[in-house]
């Protein structure tokens, strides 16, 4: 009887214990640790940004009548493609991706070093995944300025118009010129006086334009060139027409997504390079937890990744 | 962690890096023909592009759940953690819906207005019902 009580005493004391330990952290929850859990639960918290921002992109793209078309918006590159093919529509953001894929799959490697406890195996790894994420940087930096500097897009200009029905242009003296089909888009050129081949190298002519109201065109006070139209179909069967700026949200939407996108890979660099300069000092050795510093970055990398899949969806493929 | 041996696991590797390249390839492949760039035909049918995008976002789908799941290898955790993750972003598929039937409601709205601003005013129209009504008598 008396050796029963202690015993059960014993118990209870054993469980507070018990319960103090589990209080304090003594047991990790889903068995992940709580770097790990947490950066998952920051993943899903950034997941619902991303997809707050691309569905607006979504619901202001029904909410147009018309919107840019992707392949014509990113049909630049520069490698020389689009010079020499006339145009090459998502090849360059094509490259991006592979360039993203590409470093995702060499952090995945760098994880698998770690585990093995392999210092020099993870810290290559981790650079050529810092090389790939500063090539996309590169590429981004590319795309960005000739939209800004090459095509004059901003966050409230939208260069890329878009026509609702078939038709054709009028060219520069007012006479009818090259037609085109419902759903194109165009692009509003800006007039550069001086150096007038810029933008008409592919035309293989240029002219020299007049402000105002012209037969063919309208060169409005910033001095943009608004070509002049004919449709041949829908309600506006006949009407002559001026090239108008597409839907505005395009520019900000752009700018803002791929920007935030960008920002996530860049700060992704910034710690790869913490990490690897931590690996290559030893840091994570003395640790023993299979490098898991670099695994969690390793999530954080792959998340920028798997947000691109769909930022590449929804601006470039759809 | 892994059940897979170091071997075999630098092989899921070169697997993955394979497999994501191409979807990615046949996304672009497929995306442009339902432009039209590739056979001229299929420019401006609604039903091609529809079934193009469909295809193109359940590829895209793909490729996430092969990063989530063995990328990131979700596949080893622990199935409560995962669920704690991933059915959250179920919330997503009702605020797709919901926004997209709102951008097109909006598109209506500025449609309806639009054809309100252009209609020329009816004058007639607007005598007669005066006449009719005389609220005043």
């Amino acid at each position: 009887m008396a050796t029963s009580d202690t015993a059960m005493k014993h118990d209870v004391h054993e469980h507070d214990h018990d319960e103090q330990h589990l209080w304090e952290g003594g047991a990790e929850p889903f068995k992940a640790s709580y770097g790990k859990l947490m950066m998952w639960y920051f993943l899903l918290s950034d997941a619902f940004t991303f997809a707050g921002f691309l569905i607006t992109y979504g619901a202001l793209r029904f909410s147009s009548p018309t919107w840019p078309v992707p392949d014509f918006v990113f049909a630049t590159d520069p490698f020389g493609l689009s010079a020499t093919f006339g145009k090459a529509p998502l090849i360059f953001v094509t490259f991006m991706s592979f360039l993203l894929i590409i470093s995702s799959v060499t952090m995945v490697r760098a994880v698998q070093e770690g585990h093995r406890e392999n210092k020099r195996g993870v810290f290559i790894w981790m650079l050529l995944t810092i090389i790939g994420g500063l090539g996309f940087l590169g590429c981004q930096a590319w795309e960005w300025t000739n939209l800004i500097k090459t095509e004059h897009m901003s966050l409230t200009r939208n260069v890329f118009g878009t026509y609702t029905a078939d038709g054709y242009v009028l060219n520069h003296e007012g006479e009818k010129g090259e037609s085109f089909r419902e759903g194109e888009s165009y692009l509003i050129h800006m007039h550069s006086p001086g150096h007038a081949a810029g933008h008409s190298e592919g035309h293989g002519e240029h002219h020299d334009y007049k402000k105002g109201d012209q037969p063919g065109y309208v060169l409005d006070d910033q001095g943009f060139i608004h070509h002049k139209y004919v449709y041949t179909d829908g309600p506006y069967k006949g009407q002559t027409r001026v090239q108008e700026f597409g839907p505005k949200a395009f520019g900000a939407l752009f700018f803002f997504i791929t920007g935030f996108h960008g920002f996530h890979v860049f700060s992704g660099v910034v710690f790869l390079c913490i990490i690897a300069l931590n690996v290559l000092s030893g840091v994570y050795v003395s640790r023993k937890n299979g490098y898991e510093m670099v695994e969690k970055i390793g999530l954080y990398w792959h998340f920028v990744d798997l947000v691109w899949v769909f930022v590449f969806l929804v601006f470039y493929l759809l | 962690m892994s059940h897979l041996t170091y071997e075999e696991s630098k092989q899921r590797v070169r697997y993955g890096l394979v497999l994501l390249a191409l979807v990615t390839l046949v996304e672009v492949v497929i995306s442009l023909f339902g432009k039209g760039h590739i056979w001229k035909g299929a420019h401006g049918n609604f039903w091609i592009l529809a079934i193009c995008g469909l295809l193109i976002t359940a590829l895209s789908l793909y490729k996430a759940y092969f990063i989530i799941f063995d990328f990131m290898h979700m596949k080893y955790e622990v199935r409560t953690l995962a669920m704690s993750v991933l059915l959250p972003t179920l919330l997503l598929i009702w605020a797709i819906i919901a926004f997209f039937h709102e951008g097109t409601a909006w598109k209506n709205r500025r449609e309806q207005i639009k054809e309100k601003n252009e209609a020329p005013l009816k004058t007639s129209s607007i005598l007669q019902k005066e006449d009719t009504l005389r609220p005043w008598g």
